[in-house]
């Protein structure tokens, strides 16, 4: 009995061990840890409950029957985050470069059909040279399941991508359709074709950093929502982002004890918009004055900064926001930041996330760059998104609204529950200027007739108490105690129930 | 008495002679610029009158405006505060005009000690010491050396047409005056082409101290005693104390009589400010008297108990003082720290913009000037400021934006209430000094009171980059921060929906790694804090506080030792600023820190040479030329973009090397606007 017991222990330990000690030193050496060492940092202490320890492959070709060992490359599993559960798998990079063979694809497949059935999170930890290329259409076929299965899961339970080596090629894909995918800064990449095959088919010279770092992705691509330093701080930001999300799509969002009156005066957003209207000011300090605690997890931090994207919390539970950034092209919608804003919307209703918006939007960017580039369809997919979001949903209008822009950002004829204003919004097609000259066209010639007009328009449209004539506008509210009147308009929705009409799915404009 | 007082200033002295005029049931008027719409002081006046657009010299200096807003308030009386109008002669000749109070000195007094060489004559008639030296030209190096003799050693040879250092020697012996005084002429032909040379009295371990003085229009004149102003940046003061830890008794006593003297011989009627220079073996020599309310007069109230802007106010109205020379006791010891807006890390450049947090530490309720030393407490925190959270810190004016100030009975006290309050004061939005107030307050020299007023320069040649704490104040923030991120920690393992009987449960063991230091720490919790066992060498540290997770001001006491901590939040840890060092205190279970130890050490990323255009838009300006050295924040360039103005400022320290676009080009997102070097 105890030999059978110590075999046990044995073989766990060479299971441990991975591609063994020379490769976890190299792999240590390229300022990355090991799958196992990141599990560790990932989930709770002494949570981890490890499935498929012992799989190994079935490839018989070039030798691969020599080579078979123990978990195959990936190390899968269960544990929790500050107790709550998620599944997960690590590809480790010292057994066979990470990569994904017909078995290595069914460990990742098996949790995550756990997942689906038991209604929890799945976080994967990429770290692999791609599919086993001894292993021919089976490794491909490994890919393929695992596709699927993100596509199953998508909006059913939340998938965390974390890239933390190379990732290339037909992997990149089930990132891809994940909800986030973050990056390790240079020590992870991600693209279709490597540097090498650009260089032959375009004559393009261009390293893997620049075609794929986390710089080029959280930047120019937008395939990663956010970038950080090493494995480590990566590991604890993805542990704080799950706090904020539900566990799955029947679930609400998470709460926890917070030490933040939600009834907090901020007498400073008072004075945040400054008198003159051309003049920038930064949004995410009233995001951060709103929060509970200061607490702001931004989502796409560096791309499309014109809006900006995250989760807070009001009274401990998760509120998505979504805000124009006046710093950034005087906080306009664009190509960029509409598909970035509406994936986020999406998100949000997809897992009962209440979305927060605040707007101060000119309107699109106009330009040839943008129209070829499709505004049309791209701007409709935050229009979109925001119509058929179901999820309880607070506006405040802080400056501008113009135009289309205005219908856009979660109006009250999108459904919107609560559309409040800052005595300072101006909600008008466009602003006087421009509506002055197509309006007294005939006047043009006179700047003094002009300027007059263009007062009268400002008299009568550069305020919130028009809109708020009609109802379109619940109330106009003082800066000051924006807080207290979002989370109590937030306490009052809990209850929400709003459904769409039964459809196969909808057919967003992609 | 005045019904109504028009304060001819803005900012925090505007609002402090508004607490008293206010205290004494005067009516306040405030007047403002454009820039100055929503000041604090314009919220705090009984009326407001608007004087002109932005710059001071379109507002609050314009004679004529300031005089209209006095017309339309109806006004009996005017406080001028400290600088624009507060010395000139015009203005209080105007005033005098229509019959309006001037809270300040009669025209003459400010006249004659508004001009240098005048104000030293009369100082000499009326027997203050005055720098020794020889002002008429000198005729050859005999005569030098004859001459430095009178004087006595160590003497200045310097050059009528100098400057910057140049032409000037210091000579400590006949031979040196010989050698001194042919040298500086020749460098000051050479220089100037201007060979005169004056010699005088080298003052050596100076220091700035100054008499207050109040004197009222029947002949009564006070001194309140001195403060000591040493701490200076490019002339500019920073810290000031009163008493001055320098004088005795009989020298404050000399100062203080000659400094009546001098009021007096100019007919001086109101409060005042003699200033001296003193040097190592207490010489003291006359400077200039400032006419006027002196800004740090707060440390002489907090000393004397005596409201000097209520003097100012009743000696404007005619009333004799109350106060004589034998009512004036010096108690207790107090310090004020400038709070300038002012980034100590890029060279003091001025920092303007949004006070999006502005939280001064509380002052003491029981107190205001005129409350007696003592009275209203064993410490009194008093904060003149002329700003508030919210507010915005405009290019136009003064970078001073409070004047933060301490009593204590004792000088020791007096500075750690002032490094308690420091710590606990929230300035975020703009650079600010207050980490370099920390500094200086910790620093051996000031502690010892041995300061002069090349302090600065000498201390911090190289300027400020934060201050380096001591093992001993590393550990005690170690220890806070192990047992605050314990109680973080906690809190994020009470989030709903988490397996029942499965939860995690939080360790004690962690590593606070933080200024290059790392301790193993053991957190043992109980309701009224923490003892906090450092396990390397088995020390014990009690820490007790009332820090809840988002807390941005951690009170805590470590040994009953008060520590305050502005934290915010970092990954596994807190970045901590604490008595003027910012600090990243990373706290982790003993698993994670050895794996954290496993990952590179990344160097600050090169952020490229070039500055790229961040939209499509329009250059309105371009700041900076090729060659020009720009500091880290320094405005590049502005860019307008959705007719909005957008200012590219420079990422660190660099010398323009390229300058690719000018005003009018329309750019394209990453178009190169200028490279640096």
């Amino acid at each position: 009995m105890k030999d059978i017991l110590a075999e046990l222990e044995g073989r766990r330990e060479t299971a441990r061990l991975g591609g063994g000690q020379k490769r976890i030193d190299a792999q240590h050496a390229r300022g990355k840890l090991t799958a196992r060492e990141r599990v560790e940092l990932l989930l709770d202490e002494d949570s981890f409950e490890e499935f498929d320890m012992f799989i190994s492959h079935r490839c018989t070709d070039f030798g691969m029957e020599n080579n078979k060992p123990a978990g195959d490359g990936v190390i899968t599993g269960w544990g929790t985050i500050n107790g709550r559960q998620v599944y997960l798998f690590s590809q480790d990079f010292t057994v066979l470069g990470g990569s994904v063979s017909a078995t290595h694809a069914m460990k990742i497949c098996k949790i995550m059909d756990m997942a689906m059935q038991n209604g929890a999170p799945v976080i994967g930890l990429n770290d692999s040279g791609g599919a086993r290329i001894q292993e021919g259409v089976d490794a491909l076929a490994g890919y393929a399941e695992i596709f699927q299965r993100n596509v199953l899961a998508s909006g059913v339970i939340p998938q965390i991508s974390v890239i933390m080596g190379p990732c290339a090629g037909g992997a990149v894909y089930s990132p891809a359709m994940t909800d986030f995918i973050f990056m390790v800064k240079d020590s992870s990449y991600m693209f279709v074709t490597g540097p090498d095959v650009v260089k032959t088919v375009t004559n393009e010279q261009v390293t893997a950093e620049e075609l794929g770092g986390a710089s080029t992705h959280t930047r120019k691509s937008s395939v990663a929502d956010g970038a950080f330093e090493n494995d480590v701080e990566a590991l604890a930001e993805v542990r704080r982002l799950v706090d904020f999300l539900p566990l799955n799509n029947r679930e609400k969002p998470p709460v926890r004890p917070f030490f933040d009156d939600p009834a907090r005066i901020e007498n400073s957003l008072d004075t945040l918009v400054p008198e003159n209207a051309n003049t920038p000011y930064d949004m995410k300090e009233l995001i951060t004055k709103t929060a509970d605690e200061g607490d702001f997890y931004e989502i796409q931090e560096e791309f499309a900064k014109n809006i900006i994207t995250g989760f807070i919390r009001l009274e401990g539970q998760t509120v998505g926001v979504v805000a124009n950034q006046p710093m950034v092209l005087a906080g306009c919608l664009d190509i960029d930041s509409s598909r970035k804003a509406a994936r986020f919307v999406r998100f949000c209703d997809a897992f009962e996330i209440p979305i927060l918006t605040f707007v101060d939007v000119p309107g699109f960017l106009p330009g040839t760059a943008q129209e070829y580039g499709g505004v049309i369809k791209h701007g409709a997919k935050l229009l979109f998104a925001y119509g058929e979001a179901t999820v309880p949903k607070v506006t405040v209008i802080t400056r501008k609204a113009y135009g289309g822009a205005y219908d856009v950002m979660a109006s009250k004829h999108l459904r919107g529950d609560f559309n409040y204003a800052w005595p300072t919004a101006e909600i008008a097609v466009m602003g006087a200027k421009g509506a002055t000259e197509i309006i007294h066209r005939a006047d043009l010639h006179d700047p003094e007739k002009i300027a007059a007009h263009a007062k009268d328009y400002e008299d009568r449209f550069a305020n919130p108490f028009v809109a708020a004539e009609r109802g379109f506008i619940d109330e106009v509210i003082q800066p000051h105690s924006t807080r207290r009147r979002v989370a109590r308009a937030f306490a009052s929705l809990r209850n929400k129930k709003l459904q769409n009409p039964w459809k196969k799915h909808d057919n967003i404009p992609l | 008495m005045f019904d109504k007082i028009l304060i001819a200033n803005r900012g925090e002295i505007a609002c402090r002679v508004i607490k008293t005029a206010r205290k004494m049931g005067i009516k306040t008027v405030a007047i403002y610029s454009d820039a100055d719409r929503q000041a604090l002081h314009v919220q705090m006046a009984d009326e407001a009158v608007h004087v002109g657009p932005p710059p001071a010299n379109q507002s609050y200096i314009v004679i004529d405006n300031v005089m209209a807003a006095i017309r339309e308030s109806g006004a009996q009386a005017v406080h001028p505060g400290y600088g624009f109008l507060s010395e000139n002669s015009k203005f209080a000749e105007a005033l005098a005009a229509e019959g309006v109070a001037f809270v300040g000195p009669p025209v003459g007094a400010i006249e004659k000690m508004g001009d240098k060489i005048t104000s030293k004559k009369i100082a000499q008639e009326a027997g203050v010491s005055t720098v020794p030296g020889y002002m008429g030209l000198i005729a050859d190096a005999d005569e030098a050396v004859k001459i430095s003799g009178e004087v006595g050693y160590p003497v200045m040879i310097k050059a009528s047409a100098g400057g910057g250092g140049k032409g000037m020697r210091i000579a400590w012996s006949d031979e040196e005056a010989r050698e001194g005084f042919q040298s500086s002429k020749n460098e000051a032909a050479s220089s100037f082409g201007d060979d005169r040379i004056f010699i005088e009295k080298f003052v050596t371990q100076p220091r700035h101290i100054e008499i207050q003085v109040l004197c009222d229009a029947h002949g009564n004149g006070i001194y309140l005693g001195e403060r000591e102003c040493s701490i200076q940046r490019r002339n500019q003061k920073v810290v000031e104390e009163a008493p001055s830890p320098f004088l005795d008794e009989a020298t404050r006593k000399a100062m203080g009589e000659q400094a009546v003297a001098l009021a007096k011989a100019v007919g001086y009627a109101s409060a005042g400010t003699v200033e001296f220079i003193v040097d190592g073996d207490k010489n003291f020599y006359f400077l200039e008297m400032n006419t006027r309310l002196q800004v740090e007069h707060p440390v002489t109230e907090l000393i004397t108990g005596v409201d000097l802007v209520e003097q100012m106010i009743r000696v404007a109205a005619g009333q004799p003082l109350t106060i004589t020379q034998d009512d004036v006791k010096l108690t207790g010891w107090a310090i004020e720290n400038r709070l300038y807006a002012e980034d100590p890390y890029r060279n003091f450049l001025p920092s303007i913009g949004r006070l999006t947090r502005y939280r001064p530490p509380a002052e003491t309720a029981a107190y205001s000037p005129g409350v007696a030393p003592g009275a209203a407490g064993p410490v009194v925190v008093r904060n003149d400021t002329g700003v508030y959270e919210g507010g915005e810190i405009s290019m136009y004016y003064d970078p001073m934006i409070a004047k933060l100030c301490t009593w204590a009975p004792t000088r020791d006290a007096a500075i750690e209430a002032m490094r308690v309050a420091l710590d606990s004061f929230e300035v975020e939005g703009i650079g600010h000094n207050l980490p370099f107030l920390s500094a200086v307050m910790d620093h051996p020299k000031f502690i010892s009171g041995d300061i002069t007023t090349a302090f600065i320069a000498e201390e911090y040649p190289d300027g400020f980059d934060g201050a380096t704490l001591p093992v001993s104040e590393l550990r005690r923030i170690a220890a806070a921060c192990a047992a605050m991120h314990r109680i973080a920690e906690i809190r994020r393992t009470q989030v709903s929906g988490r397996m029942d009987n499965h939860e995690r449960r939080v360790g004690n063991h962690w590593v606070v790694s933080l200024g290059g230091q790392s301790f193993r720490t053991e957190v043992a919790a109980d309701p009224e804090g923490a003892t906090v066992t450092f396990t390397d060498d088995g020390a014990a540290m009690r820490v007790s506080s009332d820090w809840t997770p988002g807390d941005m001001i951690a009170r805590i006491e470590t040994d009953g030792a008060p520590l305050v901590l502005k934290t915010d939040k970092i990954t596994q840890g807190f970045r901590i600023r604490s008595r003027g060092a910012d600090l990243k205190v990373h706290v982790r279970r003993p698993r994670q820190a050895e794996l954290a130890a496993l990952m590179p050490e990344k160097l600050p990323p090169d952020t490229s040479k070039m500055l790229l255009c961040p939209m499509p838009g329009l250059v309105v300006k371009v700041d900076v030329a090729v060659g020009d050295e720009v500091h880290e924040g320094q405005a590049l360039c502005t860019i307008e973009a959705m007719k909005m103005e957008n200012i590219l400022r420079a990422e660190k320290k660099a010398v323009v090397s390229k300058v690719n676009a000018g005003a009018g080009d329309s750019l394209a997102v990453d178009d190169v606007i200028m490279e640096f070097e």
